[in-house]
């Protein structure tokens, strides 16, 4: 290694502790000028408290942090700023109801008490076209996309000198388009002499963005190489501490009765405005269909009009051969609905209750668990072991309150609950977001497995290669509107991007 | 050396236990600096204060009187707040309910015969309570209203009606202009026990079971709890969200009725002025001091109660300013509501870890 040289960024035995969890174990970083380190891990491997340390979220309890070769103090990110250091959080920190421009000058010391947005757009135009950021500075955050947001925030960090940037998995809520826009926009970063830390757990971002890459496990740097000296292969088999299937053993596609059918389907979003657009399709028996799309086009909306969470201005819900238009989750769930919803902490899963309250949630209203009003704590315990045990939730003990599980844990509770409810139709809404290699293949494998119990799946996911690899076939959703069905096995990657960024097959062929 | 406080996982028997132990030993130790400014002696204040309220047989019935009220509505606030209904309209419900239970006592004998008179007069109370707090309940989940500022705008309306009538209509005509309704018949009388302290205290203690009951080991509770916890979560489940906060408010209202019909049928057997004096309010303090665990609610009652009581003895006896006894239950609350950080989290002494624990990375 090339010792001459004073790295831009050394952080130096750094250690930190959670209530129970070692998140970080004596780590030594190094940043070079415009260099691109990928952090790749997976979940609770330490990768963001690492960052969080450096962008001063965080406080280390042992370790040193050097910043172009001398002592850097950092307590609060207004300490990282100063010494060039910005972060773009998995969840934007921004206003929705201000302009970009008010969002970048947010927060700024120096600005006047009434600041001089000529200047300051001025700057800020200037900014984007060097990095080719295309942002409308007057535009309200909230009229933008993800991916656009995803540029203020970088736009925000480059006004404000950042010298180093922190992308906590950028290309999480992005296209496929979007991540190779991002990917030209770090590459122009660093020609500038600026430097990137780039947070994944996906082995083709590291390829893709990366210089250098650093394996995280467990706390612990496990690997450290040049990305051009690597392979995705050995990369994932660092990263998980064995080897990885890529592919997933399936049976042979052998679809049965209608078992979902939407038709026209019409529904508004939390705003009043049309989130679901004429929406028909019909999901069979044996039947993985995937719903692609970028977030925010109609997903959770589709996903909760199933359920019964959310009413049809329009159209017919048929589940089974029954009518369910409008009806309540509790009669959709008595269907044998079952939904593994977005948003798996609020939702989902509660938090604040038990791991056994969490699994016996959708049957404690029947025997065994309940007799007459009267639930039976001692069968819910036992309901709850059983299941602990089967789908391999780590957890101290049934009693265990739920927030103190891991994300894949949650995710786990939640599955083997639904799946226990589960008999005509799975709603799974990105169940694998988040999670780590391990959990993720279990996610998989078991709704492979509820297909071949011949289950219908409806499976959302941003993730196109993992929809290619589960689903039989794929719709694409977007801005509420079915752009096209595709069996899995025939669909092009890049057509599917194209009509999941709105682009009909006439323009894009 | 530093002190780290972190969030428990498990609630710990022992520290739910001595938590509030230790808190009310330092509550003692300010209220008695407090006393020794004023030139009391602490030990005879508190033995006069624990005299006062426990050791004697009219003190105690006068501590019970009291305790019924604040326990009655403290399980109903309790109820309320499981689920994150603010409901502080507790006096108010309490008020009508007592309003209704003397409406029929003093004009519905002839329907009700007998002893049947006092049965229908606490079931009046108990719905008048229940509908009063269905109002909030229903403009909440039908219009998002915000439940804080009705159930408290409530109670003025409740407490204003209740002075009109027996100021106005219900005003005893022989009564000397003294505001009041006339006495109504024993048939509606609650018993009595022990003094001026009635049945009420037997039913108030086996509500708190039931209702713990209901709450630990029924789907009717486990539906709240879910409830309380998260709404989009029950909503999720199936759960009837909005139908069961109604009902809970409901019955939150029902107990604070129930509350005010107990105070007009087993201690003033009139309406009139000295119906609310606060027990709603208290009641919140009451319903948060027993984490909201209706089985913890009866003991928390009385022990506010009874420092009531001996607070007002202080008064009497020791010759101390009036505000005196007020200032003491405040001193003794504080702490106690402070003490319940360490039931949640607990204190970490950490050491210093010598630097340089990490292993010398192998030159390369």
């Amino acid at each position: 290694m090339d010792e001459t040289v004073i790295p831009k960024v050394e952080m130096r035995g750094i250690s930190k502790s959670f209530p129970g969890v070692l998140a970080n174990d004596c780590i030594d970083l190094m940043l070079h000028k415009s260099e691109v380190l990928a952090l790749l891990g997976e979940n609770g491997a330490g990768k963001s408290t690492l960052m969080n340390i450096l962008c001063g979220l965080y406080r280390p309890d042992k370790g040193e942090i050097y910043i172009n070769g001398s002592y850097a103090d950092i307590h609060s990110p207004r300490d990282a700023q100063k010494y060039g250091i910005g972060m773009v959080h998995q969840n934007f920190k921004l206003v929705d109801s201000m302009s970009v421009l008010e969002n970048i000058i947010l927060g700024l010391q120096n600005e006047p008490f009434m600041p001089d947005f000529k200047r300051v757009r001025q700057r800020l135009v200037d900014l984007a076209a060097q990095y080719h950021l295309k942002v409308d500075p007057n535009a309200n955050i909230w009229q933008l996309s993800v991916g656009e947001q995803q540029r203020v925030e970088i736009l925000k960090l480059l006004y404000r000198n950042a010298e180093i940037l922190i992308l906590d998995e950028p290309t999480a809520v992005l296209t496929p388009q979007e991540s190779h826009e991002l990917s030209r926009i770090v590459h122009a970063m660093k020609q500038e002499g600026k430097s990137a830390v780039f947070i994944t757990h996906k082995m083709e971002e590291v390829m893709e963005f990366s210089d250098r890459v650093m394996v995280l496990r467990k706390g612990k740097v496990v690997a450290e190489a040049h990305t051009a000296d690597t392979t995705p292969k050995e990369l994932a088999r660092m990263m998980v501490g064995r080897e990885v299937l890529f592919q997933i053993e399936k049976k042979p596609f052998s679809p049965g009765d209608v078992v979902l059918e939407l038709s026209n389907i019409d529904a508004l979003g939390d705003r009043g405005l049309l989130a679901l657009n004429n929406v028909s399709l019909q999901l069979r028996a044996g039947e993985i269909l995937g719903i692609a799309g970028v977030a925010g086009n109609g997903q959770r909306e589709l996903a909760e009009v199933v359920t019964g969470l959310r009413r049809s201005t329009k159209g017919v819900l048929r589940i089974g051969n029954k009518d369910m238009t409008n009806k309540s989750p509790l009669e959709i769930i008595r269907q044998g609905v079952a939904h593994i919803p977005q948003d798996r902490s609020s939702v989902g899963a509660v938090g604040d209750l038990s791991v056994a309250s969490n699994l016996a949630m959708k049957q404690y209203r029947s025997r065994p668990l309940a007799a007459g009003i009267f639930l039976l704590p001692k069968r819910i315990v036992d309901f709850a072991r059983s299941l602990i045990e089967k789908f391999r939730i780590a957890t101290p003990s049934p009693q265990t309150q739920v927030k103190f599980l891991s994300g894949g844990n949650i995710q786990k509770t939640i599955l083997a609950r639904e799946i226990g409810a589960a008999r005509t139709v799975m709603v799974a809404v990105y169940p694998s977001r988040g999670l780590d290699v391990g959990a993720t293949e279990i996610v998989r494998r078991q709704l492979i497995d509820q297909r071949d119990r011949g289950l219908g799946v409806l499976f959302f996911s941003e993730d196109l290669d993992e929809l290619l690899q589960v689903s039989d076939r794929i719709a694409v959703l977007f801005e509420g509107k079915i752009m096209g069905i595709f069996d899995a096995d025939k669909a092009d990657i890049e057509q599917i991007g194209m009509l999941m960024a709105g682009m009909s097959k006439e323009a894009s062929a | 050396m530093k002190f780290v406080f972190e969030k428990r996982k498990s609630t710990s028997v022992p520290a739910l236990i001595l938590v509030p132990l230790i808190s009310f030993a330092v509550s003692l130790v300010l209220t008695a600096l407090l006393l020794a400014v004023f030139g009391a002696d602490p030990f005879k204040t508190y033995a006069a204060m624990a005299v006062g309220a426990f050791g004697t047989s009219h003190g105690f019935a006068e501590t019970l009187v009291k305790a019924i009220p604040l326990m009655m509505t403290g399980l109903g606030v309790a109820i309320a707040f499981r689920l994150k209904f603010w409901n502080i309209g507790a006096e108010g419900q309490l008020t009508l309910g007592g309003v209704a239970a003397a409406g029929v006592a003093l004009f519905m004998e002839h329907y009700f015969p007998g002893r049947s008179l006092l049965f229908a007069a606490l079931f009046g109370g108990l719905i008048a309570g229940a509908l009063w707090a269905g109002i909030p309940a229903i403009l909440k989940t039908a219009l998002k209203v915000d439940e804080t500022l009705v159930t408290l705008m409530m109670n003025y309306i409740a407490i204003l009606y209740s002075e009109f009538l027996y100021y106005g209509p219900w005003r005893d005509p022989k009564g000397y202009g003294f505001p009041g309704s006339r006495m109504f018949s024993a048939n509606a009388w609650l018993p009595r026990i022990m003094g001026r302290a009635h049945v009420g205290i037997w039913v108030g203690i086996a509500l708190a079971v039931i209702l713990w009951l209901v709450l630990r080991r029924t789907r009717w509770g486990f539906e709240l709890q879910i409830i309380g916890a998260s709404q989009k979560a029950a909503r999720y489940q199936g759960i009837a969200v909005e139908r069961n906060i109604i009902l809970a408010v409901m019955l939150s209202g029902a107990l604070c009725g129930l509350a005010g019909a107990f105070e007009i049928t087993g201690i003033s057997h009139r309406l009139q002025q000295g119906l609310s004096i606060g027990y709603g309010y208290t009641a919140i303090i009451v319903a948060w001091m027993s984490q909201l665990n209706p089985l913890a609610v009866p003991f928390v009652a009385i022990a506010l109660a009874g420092l009531s009581v001996g607070g007002d003895q202080v008064q009497m006896v020791m010759g101390l300013p009036a505000a005196m006894g007020v200032v003491m239950q405040g001193l003794i609350l504080f702490p106690m509501l402070a003490g319940s950080l360490f039931t949640e989290y607990r204190l970490l002494i950490v050491k210093p870890e010598p630097r340089a624990a990490c292993p010398e990375p192998s030159q390369e």
